[in-house]
């Protein structure tokens, strides 16, 4: 299950995440690499007016920025060279949804 | 038409293969620094921000990054952005220009206003 981040709900490290897989044309300030993967919070930095509104002159609502905690096994699959090597990127929190770790069983 | 991958934009190059990186050193010329400098300026003024110049870079397309240099496309953004946040009217860029050329063909000639 994923979840958007609840407003006003900052994310604790350790969090599971996911990047949302969406592909809008315009300024986007989630790489493309990221996106459809998994990782979790590393931290959360500071919340900072988002760029995707100032990049059109609009005025920017104020969005937690996050550095988030991939795999390379997650990021590149099989052509990962060290599967346990992490890679941590810089990720706004309308970018990520929560992923529920309740166990089905 | 901007040609997009899977949805993905041409410069969201992360993660994409790459060849070697060229880590050669160069020295600006004294435009390049200008351009750089103007940025400065724009944002400290309140016209636009670095999300701006980079939003108006990215919808030049992948052919102006072929064939114009790093500060060419950082003037066509700065200029781009300042049109849009109302700076100066694109009238008045043309009668600026009109007047700068006639200065001389130099840079240095062009230069001195």
């Amino acid at each position: 299950m994923m979840t958007p981040i609840a407003e006003n709900k900052v994310l604790k490290a350790g969090t599971k995440v996911h990047i949302r897989a969406i592909m809008p044309p315009g300024h986007v300030r989630a790489p493309s690499y990221l996106r459809g993967k998994s990782g979790v919070i590393e931290r959360a930095i500071a919340p900072f007016p988002n760029p995707e509104q100032l990049a059109y002159g609009l005025p920017a609502k104020n969005q937690m920025l996050y550095r988030v905690r991939f795999s390379a096994a997650e990021l590149w699959g099989k052509a990962a060279e060290k599967p346990d090597d992490v890679i941590e990127a810089e990720v706004y929190a309308h970018w990520i949804d929560e992923l529920d770790t309740v166990d089905a069983t | 038409m901007e040609k997009h991958i899977n949805g993905r934009r041409w410069h969201d190059m992360g993660g994409q293969e790459a060849g070697p990186i060229c880590d050669d050193q160069h020295d600006f010329s004294l435009w390049e620094k200008r351009v750089d400098a103007l940025m400065i300026l724009c944002s400290s003024k309140g016209y636009f921000t670095v999300d701006g110049l980079r939003r108006a870079l990215e919808d030049m397309g992948e052919d102006a990054f072929e064939t114009m240099t790093y500060y060419e496309r950082w003037i066509a953004s700065i200029n781009q952005n300042l049109i849009e946040s109302g700076a100066y009217t694109i009238e008045e860029l043309g009668a600026k220009m009109a007047e700068v050329q006639a200065r001389g063909e130099t840079y240095g000639e062009a230069s001195l206003g």
